[in-house]
């Protein structure tokens, strides 16, 4: 399955270059999810996948029974999941609090820090 | 300079005395080291810096760093108690002081170091004080940038000193000057040729050798006791000083003699006619300066006892007669309000102390016996005669000599026996801690040729024997030698000077009418700096485009590249593919993640994109379920769940994916990047999963999860027992997202409600 799951992680991280590409700036936030979920499934396919076997130790045992999956990878994927939600969450807001001050999504339009009447201005000085 | 150092100021302050009892100080505790120094000796202290990389921050006192230390300290004294009285009042006067004392600090570490990056490191703060020190008069924009020019020049040649050194220390395997030195000669070593360039670049641009001469001459926008200083015994002697220190192992090459000849001799003959071009005296001394530079390279080209006696005595002498003549020139101009050679003269009367130190100080530089100037000459000649391209050098050290004994006339005599011309104040005498340094050093001058024996044992020889890296027979220095060679030419010399100097005036016009046609350094600096400005702007406008998805194209190109290039270039790539034997349930799990990725991609509607982009997280949570990590799926459904529901709130609100009813456009160059970049991260999960892995992390969590931390979910009690840190970090992020979408949300409610306002 390491197979399958390494072609996936290529597509979604294709994908997702492909669409924080684009102009719209929604359309770059969903290649952000695309891109988390990919990172998350590189984490989780890089500790090796074991089917059906929890990484749970047995009442009574002091250490596994036979072999579990991997519990490391398991833990960072966790807290990858979260914090790539606040950066998500974060951008959202961010993205939606622009749209409203600048009445634009296009990446291109928010020039705000940049005007481009300045940019040319300076060239001519 | 009308405003300050008025005959009434305070002059006597913390700030202006400090330094001048310190420096003197410091002087008094060389002068202690002149005994040991004499018979031989050398001192040497070492403290370790880098121990890591094996430097030391270690000093080394012999002959040359002792002369050197003697002149920086000794004038430092005195031209700091000249600044004192020369900038009394000066609301910056505090800072002035600061600047000069660090410089003279700065200068002393580069004539001490045996350290070749610790001589760096001082090389650089000269660089960088002298160029507050320049540009001290900060308001005035010319002033700004001739120090700017200093800085940008004499930094650039110190950047190719490094690397120089850097070679050295490849070289020899050691970055200590004196066991560098003591390995001898480096000429057979490959390294050679470019230590040399790159050693000579760093002294000519800082020693102002022609083609880099032109910041010395603008150098002189600094007060005039900074210029006294610098260019008397210090900043631009710095150069000098590593051609001299650096003598052993680089010198008696035909590319050495050559270079250093050749240069040296063209800057000398060019700066002393300059010099009489000049009509500004300081600009004068300036050029005298450049043409003592120029004349010293020259004769440390050679390798004979003779040319390199010369030479230190030159060197010593120089910096006594042109220091004196500077803070001169200062009290002239302090008197009376101008430097101007043509309205300047008949002084003597109201000024009579000044023009006394300046009479003694340019008979000196005018080589009359019995000055120490005329010794140095004297035996400069007998080692001109001796050099390897004699022919060259003897006409070159002839023509600056003459050339200088008539500028020694233009300063020292005529402001003050000529005719006097229309000056903007009365003249009086100068103040005693203005006159004291040239009173001092021009009575030295005097003092050494008489006692030239004193002057050879303790400060000459010693030095030349540095230079030389062997112990000279000596008895060089001696103010009759018989009838001789070099006193034929000294003869010729004193002729040919004054005939100059009774046409000078005449010869200025054809100068300056020569100098106009000629090549012009200094607009071509400023040309040089438009341009750089110019690439500036261009590559900026170029990189900084301000459009994000230029940004975002250029670092995924880069992640690309740097992902290729291992893979291929460097041959990394392994790849041993069996296929896969895929279930159902995978082949349905995949295909879902496959769609809702492609959709996602390719869509243009907000309500599709969302369900999209809700399938593959489901997909990703699936494959989380079925391999083992039910904790992970439950946390990835639920924020799959919290994000479909933002983004419908929130996305819903905003304007369709495309302003157009045409549908979203392929982008093909994005969607090659995008390919590019997948199969590139496809191939290293490939292989990442292909290979071993290392379970040591997994097999102590294993086992101590619940003999050490009682918890049965292993998942768990990583991340609330082993990782607490790790985990309490994950909460603040969520934490600082949450309130910075907080404080946005809020702002926009602010703005809103300004507006009906």
């Amino acid at each position: 399955m390491e197979i399958v799951v390494s072609i996936l992680i290529g597509l979604l991280f294709a994908t997702a270059v492909y669409l924080m590409l684009a102009r719209n700036f929604l359309r770059f936030l969903f290649g952000l999810i695309l891109l988390s979920n990919a990172a998350n499934l590189v984490i989780f396919a890089a500790g090796r996948m074991t089917e059906g076997a929890p990484a749970l130790i047995p009442y009574g045992a002091l250490t596994p029974d036979g072999e579990i999956a991997n519990a490391l990878p398991q833990a960072l994927v966790l807290t990858a999941i979260v914090i790539g939600f606040g950066l998500f969450a974060f951008a959202l807001v961010l993205a939606f609090q622009a749209y409203r001050s600048l009445g634009t999504l296009d990446s291109d339009e928010m020039r705000v820090a940049e005007p481009r009447e300045e940019i040319a201005g300076e060239a001519r000085e | 300079m009308g405003e300050y150092g008025a005959k009434d100021a305070r002059w006597i302050s913390m700030a202006g005395m400090t330094p001048v009892i310190l420096t003197g100080a410091l002087f008094v505790y060389f002068c202690g080291m002149v005994p040991t120094i004499a018979s031989g000796g050398i001192i040497r202290h070492s403290i370790p810096w880098i121990p890591s990389l094996d430097i030391a921050l270690s000093f080394y006192i012999d002959g040359l760093s002792l002369m050197f230390s003697l002149l920086i300290t000794g004038i430092g004294a005195l031209v700091m108690l000249y600044s004192a009285r020369y900038l009394a009042g000066h609301p910056q006067f505090a800072r002035f002081a600061l600047y000069l004392f660090s410089f003279m600090l700065s200068m002393l570490g580069l004539v001490l170091a045996d350290n070749v990056l610790a001589l760096f490191v001082f090389w650089e703060l000269t660089t960088f004080t002298s160029y507050l020190l320049i540009g001290f008069s900060h308001a005035d924009p010319k002033s700004r940038r001739n120090a700017l020019q200093a800085l940008l020049l004499t930094a650039a040649g110190g950047l190719a000193l490094l690397a120089g050194f850097i070679l050295l220390g490849f070289a020899t395997g050691t970055y200590e000057l004196s066991e560098i030195n003591a390995a001898g000669s480096l000429a057979s070593n490959p390294l050679y040729g470019p230590i040399l360039v790159l050693v000579l670049l760093g002294a000519f641009t800082k020693s102002a050798q022609v083609p880099f001469h032109f910041w010395l001459p603008n150098a002189m926008a600094a007060p005039t006791p900074v210029s006294a200083y610098l260019h008397s015994a210090t900043m631009v002697k710095g150069g000098i000083y590593l051609l001299a220190r650096m003598h052993p192992s680089l010198s008696g090459t035909d590319a050495w003699i050559w270079t250093l000849t050749i240069f040296g001799g063209v800057t000398a003959v060019f700066a002393s006619l300059m010099a009489l071009r000049q009509t500004d005296l300081k600009q004068t001394l300036a050029y005298t300066t450049l043409m003592a530079l120029g004349t010293l390279t020259m004769f440390l080209a050679g390798s004979s006892g003779y040319a390199i006696t010369g030479a230190m005595a030159f060197l010593f002498v120089h910096s006594l007669y042109k220091a004196a003549l500077f803070l001169s020139v200062g009290i002239i101009d302090h008197a009376t309000g101008t430097r101007e050679a043509g309205v300047l003269g008949g002084l003597a009367g109201a000024m009579p102390v000044t023009a006394a130190a300046a009479g003694l100080a340019a008979l000196s530089m005018a080589g009359i016996p019995p000055f120490l100037g005329f010794i140095a000459k004297e035996v400069a000649y007998s080692g001109a005669v001796g050099a390897s391209l004699w022919g060259f050098v003897v006409l070159a050290a002839l023509a600056a000599n003459a050339l200088m004994f008539a500028v020694a006339g233009i300063v020292a005599f005529k402001p003050f026996f000529g005719p006097q011309g229309k000056l903007p104040h009365a003249p009086h005498e100068g103040p005693w801690p203005m006159l004291a340094g040239p009173v001092i050093l021009g009575v030295l001058g005097l003092a050494f040729g008489i006692l030239h024996g004193l002057a050879a044992s303790w400060v000459i020889e010693p030095a030349t024997n540095a230079v030389l890296g062997f112990t000279d027979s000596g008895g060089r220095v001696k103010l009759w030698a018989g009838f001789n060679l070099a006193l034929g030419l000294s003869v010729v010399t004193f002729i040919l000077g004054a005939i100059l100097y009774l046409r000078h005036q005449a010869l200025r016009d054809r100068l300056a009418a020569i100098e106009a046609r000629g090549p012009d350094f200094d607009a071509g600096w400023d040309r040089l700096m438009a341009w750089l400005v110019v690439v500036a702007e261009w590559q900026t406008r170029l990189i900084q485009t301000g459009v994000l998805r230029q940004y975002l194209f250029a670092t995924f190109a880069v992640t690309a590249v740097a992902l290729a290039l291992p893979l291929f270039w460097l041959g990394a790539l392994q790849l041993d593919l069996a296929m896969p034997s895929v279930t159902l349930r995978e082949g349905v799990v995949a295909a879902l993640i496959i769609a809702g990725a492609l959709l996602a991609a390719t869509t243009g509607s907000r309500i599709t994109g969302i369900a999209a982009l809700g399938v593959v997280g489901i997909g990703v949570a699936l494959i989380f379920i079925i391999y083992g990590a039910p904790d992970v799926a439950i946390t990835q459904l639920l924020v799959e769940m919290l994000i479909v529901v933002l983004i419908a709130i929130a996305a819903l609100r905003m304007p369709y994916l495309d302003p157009t009813d045409k549908g979203p456009a392929f982008r093909p160059r994005d969607a090659a990047l995008g390919g590019v970049l997948g199969v590139l991260v496809a191939l290293v999960m490939l292989m990442v999963t292909a290979g071993p892995i290392d379970r040591r992390l997994t097999d102590f969590f294993e086992a101590a999860s619940w003999t050490e931390a009682f918890g049965r979910n292993i998942v768990n009690v990583i991340l609330v027992d082993f990782r607490t840190l790790d985990t309490f970090g994950e909460i603040a992020v969520v934490i600082v997202a949450a309130l910075g979408a907080f404080a946005l949300l809020r702002s926009a409610r602010r703005d809103k409600g300004e507006e009906r306002e």
